[in-house]
């Protein structure tokens, strides 16, 4: 059995306090800020914008112009603050939902290889399960920080606001009122509390079930029951998916839509889950944990990872390309935010998720060493970070967007966290599933094109 | 010309047939082909055949195909027929880019594609009305042919090739 070295766990402990720092400090420099604070951002952006070449046809519809009344002026001003006020909740809220995210996925990924009875995989499984131990945690962190989001205690979701649907107030917004069937405080908590109790239920049935699986002896009954319980799971896991992804991301932008937005987040989660499982796979094999684990279970975790990423460009390109050559403004608002303010994030995330992984990966003798795989990874992972930096950022904190010590914080705390629980459980059950019926299979899985470290190519069959 | 004689030895079994191969080639005798009625794998690596450069290949063609399709939209979008659609007159090509985009990829696919299948053929000497080359029609149904080119050593390869569990073991003239 694995054990979990004091020495390690001082790290990931160490990660977690450093971060807590990091999140404290950005809430308590948040706390300080004041109405004088935000007029003097706005006047700065305004000198900035005085020193460009294009300061004459620059339209910026966030800065009101000269000759507006005083109220308006006002009006800004606090919506600025807002927005200043919002960056510690937003630094958080993006490390939160990408942790939460991608240990979701890869609970999902795991059941995908129970329901379709996978071979190869079997001696990662437990692997996986480890991750998943990271859900519990991150899913209580995120119920607390939407109860105080729906308690306004912040103001990440713009239709939160009071008066949003109340036709006499100056905050009235038609188009938000006409969706308030659905974007309403009391639903989407209760929504929100629906996909975090489901899926947890599942993993905690699901880690118990399948350490029990090693010595039940039932003829495979257990197993069955758990292939059960993943097929309901899947089921339940496309529906609160997809409306979490709505509830939780699009609710930032709450005027705008897209159909395929659910699959973008999707496919955006499901690439960091894989890389993650390939991350922990690559180092428990390392420290000899995984004696079973050979070069073709890399290689095929990395063929994910190449084949994931391309499959979120193909999305990323077709939301954006739809709505470029449509041009209906209430859609293009979107991009419109993005190439502005955030044009640097936006477009190095599409080399970092797209060009990089296809350049390292492509190349099938690569995706077999660790060490590549591992280059590739944490561009990936540092890619999709900014991809969901970028879906929540501009909705909330808009032109007040920095990458400062409240998101570094945020970052260090949560990868010290799933650290810690991942190898904290991985070390309380047997490395391997002793009893699955396709371990013998997974055990001699070899791709046939690549030749495994240590062994002469006569051994090839 | 030095007549060729050959030694066929057949095989009924795919694992049997590869490790004939690995006995065969432990003993430094050349293989000079092996006919099989289905893909074997491993059988390219224990015979130390060089790794198909076909991959490469389809890299080369499908810049070549990326390229075509970059000078067909700008010739066709942009320099023979410059339109306003969807409100977009700008008339150049990089601004209309991401709706060429799916022409790229479409074309870069095509021409990879097609110019491997292509070469594939070529490459094994395949074309159409072309003779079969196998030597025993039985490699088309359930047989497994390796043929070693003979070196006045008939006697020693053919008591190497009944050891390995030919079924049948045939010296033959190769015109």
């Amino acid at each position: 059995m694995y054990q979990f070295s004091g020495k390690l766990k001082t790290f990931s402990l160490v990660l977690i306090i450093l971060g807590a720092i990091g999140i404290a400090l950005g809430f308590y420099s948040g706390s300080k800020i004041t109405i004088n604070d935000a007029k003097h951002a706005i006047e700065s952006s305004h000198g900035a914008h005085g020193d460009t070449s294009h300061a004459e046809t620059a339209h910026d519809d966030s800065v009101p112009k000269q000759g507006h009344s005083a109220s308006e002026i006002a009006k800004h001003e606090e919506h600025v603050l807002h927005q200043m006020k919002n960056r510690p909740w937003s630094a958080f809220y993006v490390a939160l939902f990408f942790s939460l995210g991608l240990t979701l996925l890869v609970l999902v990924f795991y059941a995908i290889q129970r329901v379709a009875q996978v071979g190869w995989s079997v001696v990662l499984l437990r692997v996986m399960e480890a991750i998943t131990a990271n859900l519990l945690p991150v899913s209580i962190l995120m119920a607390i920080v939407l109860i105080l989001s729906v308690m306004h205690y912040n103001h990440l979701f713009p239709w939160m606001k009071e008066g949003t649907f109340d036709p006499t107030s100056e905050n009235y917004d038609a188009i938000v009122a006409g969706k308030s069937w659905w974007i309403n405080s009391t639903g989407f908590i209760v929504r929100s509390i629906i996909y975090l109790v489901v899926w947890n239920l599942y993993r905690f049935f699901i880690r118990k079930s399948s350490i029990k699986e090693d010595t039940a002896n039932d003829g495979l009954k257990t197993y069955k029951k758990n292939y059960n319980a993943s097929v309901i799971f899947l089921f339940l896991f496309m529906i609160t998916e997809t409306l979490m992804s709505w509830d939780w991301i699009m609710g930032f932008d709450p005027h705008w839509f897209s159909t395929l937005f659910a699959w973008y987040v999707l496919a955006t989660l499901l690439v960091s889950a894989l890389t993650v499982i390939a991350f922990f796979t690559i180092y428990l094999r390392s420290k000899g944990a995984l004696p079973e684990i050979n070069d073709s279970h890399i290689h095929d975790l990395a063929k994910f990872m190449f084949g994931f990423s391309v499959f979120w460009t193909y999305l990323w390109f077709a939301q954006f390309m739809l709505i470029w050559y449509a041009d209906i403004p209430e859609e293009t608002t979107y991009f419109v935010a993005r190439f502005t303010e955030y044009k640097l994030p936006f477009l190095a995330m599409v080399v970092m998720n797209f060009v990089f992984p296809v350049l390292l990966l492509l190349n099938s003798d690569f995706k077999s060493r660790p060490w590549f795989v591992f280059i590739g990874g944490v561009v990936i992972l540092a890619g999709h970070y900014i991809d969901v930096f970028v879906m929540v950022m501009p909705g909330t904190v808009g032109g007040q967007w920095f990458f400062g010590i409240p998101e570094i914080g945020a970052v260090l705390f949560f990868i010290g966290l799933i650290i810690y629980t991942t190898l904290n459980a991985f070390s309380k059950a047997n490395p391997i599933p002793v009893a699955n019926p396709f371990l013998k299979e997974s055990e001699h899985f070899h791709y046939y094109n690549i030749e495994h470290t240590g062994e002469g190519s006569n051994d090839h069959h | 010309m030095e007549s060729s004689k050959v030694i066929h030895a057949f095989y009924n079994d795919d694992e049997v047939l590869l490790d004939a191969v690995h006995t065969v080639k432990a003993e430094h005798h050349h293989i000079e082909e092996v006919f099989c009625p289905f893909p074997v794998h491993g059988l390219d690596k224990a015979m130390g055949l060089a790794p198909t450069k076909l991959a490469i290949t389809a890299f080369f063609y499908g810049i070549t195909g990326l390229s075509v399709a970059i000078w067909m939209t700008n010739y066709m979008m942009i320099e023979d027929w410059p339109q306003d659609i969807g409100g977009k007159p700008s008339f150049s090509w990089m601004e209309n880019m991401p709706a060429f985009v799916p022409i790229m990829f479409e074309l870069t696919v095509f021409f990879a594609a097609h110019l491997m299948v292509i070469t594939f053929y070529m490459r094994s000497r395949i074309w159409p009305f072309k003779e079969a080359e196998n030597p025993d029609p039985r490699t088309t149904d359930d047989h497994f042919l390796m043929e070693i080119p003979v070196n006045n050593n008939e006697e020693e390869l053919t008591d190497l090739l009944a050891k390995t569990g030919a079924v049948e073991i045939n010296v033959v003239e190769k015109h």
